[in-house]
């Protein structure tokens, strides 16, 4: 009898060790988000109804998706070719060992520097009165702006994410490529195979869980970004984030449940983007045993 | 193979053109506030702003309440799971990674209509409350680093053996935690400090929803009213990213270079 009520009393400590981090992660995670979602699916006298989630399908509200995930998709893609290549020519580019370690610490601070500061220094190089704009029209007689380009516009805002998306797909892909093993390619050469071959028949049949689930990552990085588009368009650009700030400060939307369902929108886009990215994770992981 | 590398070098150049000139571009631009010449006008303007000051310390004030507190859930709770509950670890590591999945934007709405005036925990309805509130929201945000650098220190501690020699010196809880775990992960603890300040110093959607003066909002206030100032604040910024990150990676060459005896 006192045995059992021993076992039990040291069950409950067990878990009592863990408690405080249960409840700040049901209190400040968990039960905001279910807040949200559980909102998304209300009228706001409080009946279930799936007028929110087919509201979402609105012009207005469609557009700020699609252009959301368009410059998501952009600066992913862009920024997951260019990291490959960065991390390639590391790893693989038989560079001195300082190239190396100097980019890998600068990606460690650049895939950190983003917000309000990251736009500043955009709008300080390409905007209508930053250098590269002023060299170019100074030097060669080069407009920019005169060709359509514009900061504060689909493309300035997916150039601009970029200098943060390069440096996180070169910290997450050097130690896959790391993982590449030297005998792989020296079979693949005794067995007569050319560098294209290697390529398209070894290493990116191994590598392209990896890739693509880093670019995954990249996608919800940049769609649940706000602070950087934020200050570089202030309101002009109509992408989600945006649009819900402007919805949680003044129920721009008029219907503060659809506010709930723009806010679950985001969360499924994000994580199933995420979802994918640990699959994809998981499977890259048989080759780096 | 030669030309692989002169393709490496072409990469390269290309990354540290694209990264490099922005940087330029931005010093280069917070030296202009005096016309025809370069003078440090701008970050003398921004320094004497009062306004600087206070969300700048405020910010910092915050980051070190979110590192006091972080660590101190983080670090026990990191602790118990691999002494007592090892089987959760997955349960607890998912919900760490959660802040990376459900934007920061949603969070923050989440609170605002939960812990508003009218609910069971108000902590919306004055300034401390409010204070509170974004103290755990950088909490909530710095979780995933937090707990990834702790988990990686302890790892390489043997959390049992210490534990139980703590216990046979006559140790109580209290004692093992924060004299024996703590010190012994404290690289772990000191990285995940770090990337926390970084995080926290710029963090502008929490503060601003919060309507809390910080650094963030200071900053984004700053940029849509004035020309110059924008661009010295971008590259004081880049300089605190830049310290953080490099002592990040000083701490984990030490805890590679010499592993703390116990």
């Amino acid at each position: 009898m006192s045995h059992s009520a021993l076992i039990d009393r040291r069950t409950v400590i067990d878990w009592l060790g863990i408690a405080p981090f249960m409840i700040f992660a049901l209190l400040f995670l968990i039960l905001p988000t279910l807040y949200l979602v559980t909102g998304a699916f209300l009228t706001p006298e409080g009946d279930f109804t799936f007028k929110n989630i087919g509201d979402l399908f609105s012009p207005n509200i469609l557009s700020a998706y699609w252009i959301s995930i368009k410059v998501s998709l952009a600066s992913s893609l862009g920024g997951a070719i260019i990291g490959f290549f960065l991390a390639w020519a590391i790893v693989m580019g038989g560079l001195p060992r300082s190239i190396r370690s100097g980019l890998l610490t600068f990606s460690g601070v650049a895939s950190n520097f983003a917000g309000v500061p990251l736009a500043f220094a955009f709008i300080a190089t390409l905007g209508r009165t930053g250098l590269v704009t002023v060299l170019l029209r100074d030097m060669i007689g080069f407009n920019l702006y005169s060709t359509g380009f514009n900061l504060l516009s689909f493309f300035g805002l997916t150039i601009t994410y970029m200098f943060f998306q390069i440096p996180l797909m070169v910290l997450i892909l050097t130690p896959a490529l790391d993982g590449m093993k030297r005998e792989w390619r020296e079979a693949s050469e005794i067995l007569g195979a050319s560098t294209w071959q290697y390529w398209r028949m070894i290493a990116l049949p191994i590598l392209w869980p990896s890739l693509l689930g880093t670019t995954l990552l990249l996608f919800a990085n940049a769609f649940g970004a706000i602070a950087t588009a934020y200050a570089l368009t202030g309101s002009s650009l109509n992408i989600v984030p945006i649009l819900l700030y402007a919805q949680i400060r003044g129920d721009v939307l008029h219907n503060p449940n659809l506010g709930y369902a723009l806010a679950l929108g985001m969360i499924v886009i994000t994580g199933l983007s995420n979802v994918l990215y640990i699959w994809l994770r998981s499977r890259a992981e048989r080759w780096q045993k | 193979m030669k030309s692989t590398r002169i393709l490496a070098w072409l990469a390269i150049a290309i990354g540290a053109i694209y990264f490099i000139v922005p940087l330029i571009g931005t010093f280069e631009f917070s030296l202009r506030m005096r016309r025809g010449e370069y003078t440090f006008d701008a970050y003398q303007s921004v320094f004497s702003d009062i306004q600087f000051r206070t969300t700048f310390g405020f910010s910092m004030l915050m980051a070190l309440f979110t590192i006091i507190f972080g660590m101190l859930l983080v670090v026990p709770t990191a602790y118990w799971v691999r002494l007592r509950l090892p089987r959760m670890r997955p349960v607890i590591e998912f919900i760490t990674l959660l802040p990376l999945v459900i934007p920061a934007i949603v969070i923050v709405f989440g609170y605002l209509r939960l812990y508003n005036s009218s609910s069971f925990l108000p902590l919306t309805n004055s300034t401390s409350g409010t204070n509170m509130l974004l103290v755990f929201s950088y909490m909530t945000l710095s979780l995933p680093y937090m707990y990834r650098a702790v988990d990686t220190a302890m790892r390489m501690i043997d959390v049992g053996t210490l534990t139980e020699a703590a216990e046979s010196l006559g140790a109580k809880w209290p004692t093992i935690l924060f004299r024996c775990i703590f010190p012994n992960v404290m690289s772990g603890v000191l990285s995940g400090a770090f990337i926390t300040f970084a995080i926290v110093m710029g963090e502008f959607t929490m503060a601003s929803l919060l309507n809390r003066p910080a650094f963030g909002p200071y900053l984004q206030l700053v940029g849509a009213n004035k020309a110059y100032e924008p661009s010295a604040l971008a590259i004081i910024a880049f300089a605190i990213t830049w310290l953080s990150m490099g002592l990040l990676q000083l701490v984990s060459r030490f805890q590679k270079t010499a592993p703390v005896k116990a």
